[in-house]
């Protein structure tokens, strides 16, 4: 069980919690290949999915785990709630509480909301995205797989490519994976790199790498990382077009052959075929990416399991 | 008012005093310094404090009009007599804004009836603060502003900051600019470095403010007129304000205590009371500042005082107001953090306020106003924002202990504040 009431983040989490959640999610993931995908262990719980901005896959992910663990899941849409009434943020989650929910699960386009809630809460807090800071529960599921097909967490060459600046998705990763003493390194356009990346993991800097070049970036790749170009974060121009994008940072077929033979491609989805990664790509042979969601369920069902079960 | 001031250790720099004796007050004006026994007239005993010319806060918003529920002209002049500030500098952004003398006339004449501090209004720089045309300065200046500033909105366009510098000229008032590149800052919340990135925040880049200090600062050479920089936050804004002021440009510049008590780390738990604009920066911009003002090229402290109802601070990080009140810390944070002589702190925040304002001076000096600010420098306090007389909560500097602390205030020989211990 994990000693803490919420997952806010992977910065503030030990390597020994991150092993418990991808142990535990091992023995899950033999559940969702069950004839009857269901246990009792968080029966009488319930869960509350906040969420502020659209999602498919994190929402349907933490409802099929939820229900998966006979929790009771309700979905709230930032659209259909008091909050296209202009309630705040705040008096949402005080009015939660009081319906003595067990866990809240938010995304949200503000970095801290899910620190804002907590602190007004007796529920759990579970991170399901904040703003451009941080997305814990794709980087657990992420490591998951990495682990499974990979053997291990440390001593890899990670390249994570894209839209880094907006990306809470890849600031969870380089947090989580240089915990582990991988080689990470980020790739983007100078104009989306944010500044001062390379010092965002403290002591861990020296696992940490920046470059421009796509090039230098797949080189010898154990896993490559694909992000998407977040359009709807944009207000001002940070690339000529998708076409000159493509051609430094779209990955083809040509640039995933000088990563390592075994590489294996990622992306957090939504994908943009054509924008960040070329379609025979993304459904290719080096590709994970329906692996990861799959694996979603099981490192969801974990983390609500160690929060919540008893 | 009449009252003697007994045996304090009276410090006017500008007037090279420094010395122990008594001061005799008669209808609010200071009638003689020296050894004096009056007997039918009340004594404040000053044995073992500093007796010091009135500190003047040149950047606080008031609120009034228009955001009452934050703030009014009495509850920020009770504030500023708290903190040992028996002047105040208004900043126009309230609502209306003060860009028109009949605002500037009620500003003054609500002063008068509530606040027990004195307030000078500044006065906008454009109409509405929009940064499109000039607002009636001159007769803003005869209704009684001290200075220009469309502050929390800087005027981008530099074709328009040459005419208001050209047109201040002529009443020689300071044109005070708060530096920032709209374009650089967009959407902004926070310093731009390595806590905003990790936090996910949008950053607002050093260079928003020192690109526009650097374009002010040629045009105020330009121009020959007085320019301001108000809460200064950067070292290369720093660099640029000690250069123009080597070639003898009539620049002055002021900072703010959180500039020099904190740094952008103060965001790591997304504490919406480490939010303010321009936002807190790096260790080395504060270094950069603590620098600058021993060295002479900071020229005044004020506190950019900037109360907020808790319902427009209690939101997400990115929704939060900018702003903290600083009226009633800003003293004591200066004491207790700054390795400054008492005849330096008297200097930037007393002498070169009124010098940056051109205000009738005030100070220990027969004939004066008896504007008088009583400093205990042994005096050990902590802040506890739930006593603030502000009608705002939004400080981060709730809890902190503090050594020093102005403990009595005299407006017009009247004893409008004291703490004794």
């Amino acid at each position: 069980m994990l000693k803490r009431k919420d997952l806010l983040g992977i910065q503030d989490i030990s390597r020994e919690e991150i092993l418990e959640i991808l142990d535990t999610a091992e023995s899950f993931q033999e559940v969702s290949t069950r004839p009857i995908k269901k246990v009792p262990t968080l029966r009488g719980k319930t869960i509350i999915n906040l969420f502020f901005e659209a999602s498919t896959r994190t929402r349907t992910s933490f409802e099929i785990a939820g229900k998966r663990l006979s929790a009771d899941v309700v979905n709230i849409s930032a659209s259909t709630s008091s909050i296209s009434k202009g309630e705040t943020l705040i008096d949402t989650a005080r009015t939660l509480d009081a319906m003595a929910a067990d866990c809240v699960v938010i995304r949200h386009s503000a970095s801290g909301a899910p620190h804002t809630l907590s602190r007004l809460t007796h529920a759990s807090i579970i991170n399901g995205g904040d703003g451009a800071h941080e997305h814990p529960t794709q980087a657990l599921l992420d490591a998951y797989i990495i682990r499974k097909r990979k053997g291990r967490l440390n001593d890899l060459k990670v390249a994570i490519i894209g839209d880094i600046a907006h990306s809470r998705v890849a600031r969870s990763n380089v947090h989580l994976l240089t915990k582990f003493g991988t080689q990470v390194w980020l790739c983007s356009a100078p104009t989306l790199m944010p500044p001062g990346v390379e010092k965002i993991v403290c002591d861990r800097s020296e696992f940490l790498h920046v470059t421009h070049s796509m090039d230098q970036a797949v080189k010898q790749a154990d896993v490559v990382m694909m992000l998407r170009v977040q359009f709807e974060r944009m207000s001002e121009s940070f690339f000529p077009s998708v076409r000159e994008y493509f051609r430094y940072y779209g990955l083809t077929r040509e640039r995933a052959e000088r990563a390592k033979p075994d590489v294996i491609i990622m992306h957090p989805g939504p994908i943009n075929r054509g924008v960040e990664i070329a379609t025979d790509v993304a459904d290719g042979p080096y590709s994970v990416i329906l692996d990861q969601v799959s694996a979603g369920v099981a490192v969801r069902m974990a983390i609500l399991f160690l929060l919540l079960g008893s | 008012m009449d009252l003697v001031v007994k045996n304090g250790r009276l410090v006017d720099p500008a007037r090279k005093v420094d010395a122990v004796a008594d001061i005799v007050i008669r209808s609010g004006k200071i009638q003689s310094i020296g050894s004096a026994t009056v007997p039918e007239i009340p004594v404040f005993d000053a044995t073992g404090l500093i007796v010091a010319p009135g500190f003047f806060d040149i950047h606080v918003h008031l609120r009034e009009p228009g955001t009452e529920e934050a703030e009014t002209i009495a509850t920020g002049g009770s504030a500023a007599v708290a903190g040992g500030f028996t002047a105040v500098a208004a900043m126009p952004n309230t609502k209306p804004p003060n860009d028109d003398p009949s605002i500037t006339h009620y500003i003054i004449s609500e002063a008068r009836r509530s606040s027990p501090a004195r307030v000078f209004p500044i006065g906008a720089i454009t109409k509405e603060q929009k940064g499109e045309t000039l607002a009636e300065i001159g007769e803003m200046f005869e209704a009684g502003i001290v200075g220009i500033s469309d502050d929390g909105k800087p005027v981008m366009d530099a074709r328009l900051f040459r005419r208001a510098l050209e047109y201040a000229g002529m009443f020689d008032m300071p044109v005070i600019q708060h530096c920032e590149d709209l374009h650089l800052a967009k959407d902004g919340v926070m310093h731009e470095g390595v806590y905003s990135t990790r936090l996910g925040l949008k950053g607002i880049p050093a260079a928003a403010e020192e690109t526009m200090v650097s374009r002010d600062l040629i045009l105020a050479e330009m121009t020959g007129s007085k320019y301001h920089v108000a809460h200064l936050s950067t070292r290369r804004s720093l660099e640029r304000v000690r250069e123009a002021k080597s070639r003898g440009l009539r620049v002055t510049a002021e900072v703010t205590p959180h500039h020099f008590t904190l740094t952008d780390s103060a965001v790591a738990d997304y504490d919406t009371n480490a939010k303010m604009n321009p936002p807190l920066r790096s260790s080395d911009d504060l270094a950069a500042i603590v620098e600058g003002i021993s060295d002479g090229t900071i020229d005044a402290i004020a506190s950019d005082h900037a109360p907020h109802h808790v319902n427009v601070k209690m939101l997400e990080f990115d929704r939060a107001a900018f702003g903290i009140t600083g009226l009633e810390t800003a003293v004591g944070l200066a004491l207790t953090k700054l390795p400054l002589s008492i005849t330096r702190l008297i200097e930037l925040f007393s002498i070169n306020p009124q010098k940056i304002m051109k205000v009738v001076p005030w100070g220990l000096f027969e004939g004066s106003d008896a504007d008088l600010t009583i400093l205990d420098l042994n005096r050990t306090w902590t802040f506890d924002v739930n006593q603030s007389r502000s009608r705002s909560r939004n400080s981060p500097f709730y809890g902190w202990p503090m050594k020093g602390k102005a403990v009595g205030t005299i407006v017009g020989g009247k004893v409008v504040f004291q703490d004794r211990a």
